[in-house]
């Protein structure tokens, strides 16, 4: 068999669509799982022309955690089997909105950080089944510690990460790597108010990054990867002095 | 979010919001006031601009939605970049019919500006490639055009600078391709009668033809410069494809680089340099058609006060001695720039209503931006092409008269019935004041 075969659960993700049309280029069949069905069925007949060998698509709500399990076994099947999935689905809470309003907190906790660890714990299960496979997942740096302005994003991805490294742990004999990947800035739709700086990565370099660090099997991978750097030095701060800093 | 998002000549400035479009099945984002789609900026004056708006930023449209790879049809959506198409579809064995002299304008500008390229004595404008589109309208209404569906709208469209409304999808017809190279000619040549006497020769056997003018040439020696053509090569050289330079001009320099001792200097050698008698050679097609690509942020070279870019037409029975006028006026201003460019337009007319590209031979230069100088000298060269009854292309003009422009293009008051409501330029609203 000539391409691999990937799952992509967020597809229409700017990250996501970035990095599937890389998967394209080289030639993988993909199966692409979003909520907007036109938007994905869009980007299905794109990756179509740029090489991918098939592509199908097919809807998902990750909010609709019953929905999961049917469409993870549908994926499998189309596909007999997979070498990649990619869960990169995500949202951008509004972090003052989460201050006052608890269950509009919880939805965005549900769709950032419970959704996706229910998402991985399923993938898992059929790839340690399969005995071989990668699961990669898009967390962020801003899961490595909790900052006033985006503490409830930052708390859900955290824990996506501390999930991630636990069954990283569980599968390591199992012949399955887990890859958390942990973006910085990235100018994409999701982020389309914010000023950008010097620190801002296009989704195409970060797309680039991930199969980087695909091909090496890491554990995870800092995109681009200059935010290690930025993230020790953060979560070195004492929380005494981090309490007052304004980030 | 306020914006400069120049223009490639990063004059005039302009302040404006920016909507980003990434979806083609949604209505256009809401703003207040007038707007503008915007592909990837690279027309040079203000066709590209809505002072005191909202540009509709269309590169997030990217998207392939088919090719046909049997018969050449490329369906794609309007911010897809024609080098992001080139990469597609030369391996594939296909090449665009029409590109301009940078391959990295997206699909919608090149339709809105209806460019054209060096072998448009063969097959015409980019309007001419164009089989179908999507027009979507501020009141969301949306119209397929074509030649034969819609037929008013498909020619209001090509060459209609971005105003009757956004441009969602495309259908391009490609033309086959055997390989990635050019077999090409150079020479150079003494005065501006060994231009159109090479021009003339060379019109049937070559696809594309250009020259380079030595805009700094008098007397004798005016219109001297070097003649270049090229033709799709039968036979692939034993050769690697050439990497393409990383070069960049990093920062804006605090003053124009272009001055006339620099341009001087450049254009001599230039012509010094250039083969005495025919020299032939295989090249790849980006460096060959795409020179400047090579070198990212050229328009840097020009200062922090940007430049104008002058392109006209002058209609065949007067374009000996008008090309003379313009390049004399020119080169007595003892300013112009490196790379000018003369080249004879074919007789294909393209299907758009506000097109540039006419037969007769067209001229075209960089100026920095000097002030009241530069601007006073180019309203000279405009007496010259209006008085032959020639045209300026408005992708790269800001500072073109209303008068002018409506007298360059007669169809404007025709054109102007299919402009949306809420959509316009900065250029539109300075030429019909």
């Amino acid at each position: 068999m000539s391409g691999k075969r990937i799952l992509i659960v967020g597809a229409t993700s700017a990250i996501a669509e970035a990095t599937a049309r890389l998967f394209a280029a080289r030639g993988d069949a993909l199966y692409l799982l979003a909520r907007d069905r036109a938007r994905a069925h869009a980007i299905a007949q794109d990756l179509k022309v740029r090489g991918a060998t098939t592509v199908h698509s097919a809807e998902l709500d990750v909010a609709d955690f019953s929905a999961h399990a049917r469409a993870i076994e549908r994926a499998f099947a189309a596909m007999d089997g997979l070498d990649i999935a990619l869960i990169a689905h995500g949202t951008l809470p509004n972090q003052a909105r989460c201050d006052m309003d608890i269950d509009y907190a919880l939805r965005e906790f549900a769709v950032n950080g419970t959704s996706t660890i229910a998402l991985s714990n399923l993938i898992a299960q059929k790839l340690q089944a399969q005995g071989h496979g990668m699961l990669a997942v898009i967390s962020s740096v801003a899961g490595d510690r909790g900052r006033a302005g985006n503490y409830l994003y930052g708390a859900a991805k955290a824990a996506v990460s501390t999930y991630l490294s636990g069954l990283r742990q569980r599968l390591n004999k199992q012949g399955v790597n887990v890859l958390t990947i942990k973006p910085g800035f990235v100018d994409t739709p999701m982020t389309a108010q914010f000023k950008k700086g010097a620190l801002w990565a296009t989704p195409e370099a970060v797309a680039r990054g991930i199969m980087r660090a695909m091909d090496r099997r890491r554990s995870v991978a800092y995109l681009p990867p200059f935010w290690w750097v930025i993230m020790a030095v953060i979560r070195a701060v004492p929380e005494f002095v981090f309490r007052r800093m304004k980030l | 979010m306020a914006s400069m998002m120049p223009s490639w000549g990063r004059y005039p400035p302009a302040r404006q919001h920016v909507l980003r479009v990434h979806d083609r099945f949604a209505p256009l984002p809401h703003f207040e006031g007038h707007a503008l789609p915007r592909g990837n900026g690279r027309s040079y004056g203000d066709v590209c601009l809505d002072d005191g708006g909202t540009l509709l930023d269309a590169r997030g449209l990217d998207r392939f939605i088919e090719f046909e790879a049997n018969n050449g049809v490329l369906r794609c959506e309007a911010g897809v970049l024609l080098s992001e198409i080139l990469e597609l579809c030369v391996p594939r064995g296909w090449f665009l019919p029409v590109v301009p002299g940078t391959r990295f304008v997206t699909v919608g500008g090149a339709i809105a500006n209806d460019v054209h390229g060096k072998n448009h004595h063969r097959v015409g404008s980019f309007g001419c490639c164009l089989r179908a589109f999507e027009l979507l309208r501020s009141d969301d209404t949306r119209k397929i055009c074509s030649r034969e569906e819609n037929p008013d709208w498909f020619a209001a469209t090509i060459g209609g600078l971005g105003l009757t409304g956004l441009i969602t999808w495309a259908e391009l017809q490609l033309q086959p391709l055997r390989n990635a190279w050019f077999d090409t000619e150079t020479v150079r040549y003494d005065t501006l009668e060994d231009f159109f006497a090479l021009s003339d020769e060379s019109a049937e056997a070559w696809d594309y033809t250009v020259a380079w003018v030595d805009c700094t040439a008098r007397g004798k020696a005016l219109g001297r410069g070097v003649f270049s053509r090229g033709n799709h090569a039968y036979i692939a050289p034993h050769a690697r494809e050439p990497h393409e330079g990383r070069l960049k001009i990093p920062f804006t320099p605090p003053f124009s680089l272009v001055n006339g001792a620099s341009l001087r200097a450049f254009n001599a050698l230039h012509f010094r340099r250039a083969p005495r008698t025919v020299r032939r050679a295989t090249q790849h097609y980006r460096p060959w058609l795409f020179p400047l690509d090579g070198i990212r942020n050229w328009n840097r070279m020009y200062g922090p006060r940007g430049f104008l870019q002058y392109q006209c037409v002058l209609p065949p029975h007067v374009a000996r001695d008008a090309t003379r006028e313009l390049l004399e006026r020119i080169a007595a201003s003892g300013t112009g720039s490196f790379l000018a460019v003369l080249k004879q337009f074919g007789t294909i007319a393209s299907p758009g209503l506000l097109s540039f590209p006419r037969p007769g031979t067209t001229l075209a230069l960089d100026f920095a931006n000097r002030g009241r100088g530069t601007f006073e000298l180019l309203d000279k060269l405009d007496e010259t092409v209006a008085a032959a009854g020639g045209a300026v292309y408005p992708a790269k003009d800001a500072r073109l008269t209303g008068v002018r422009f409506r007298q360059y293009f007669p169809a404007w008051r025709q054109f102007s019935e299919f402009i949306d409501p809420a959509f316009s330029s900065g250029f539109w609203r300075r030429v019909v004041q």
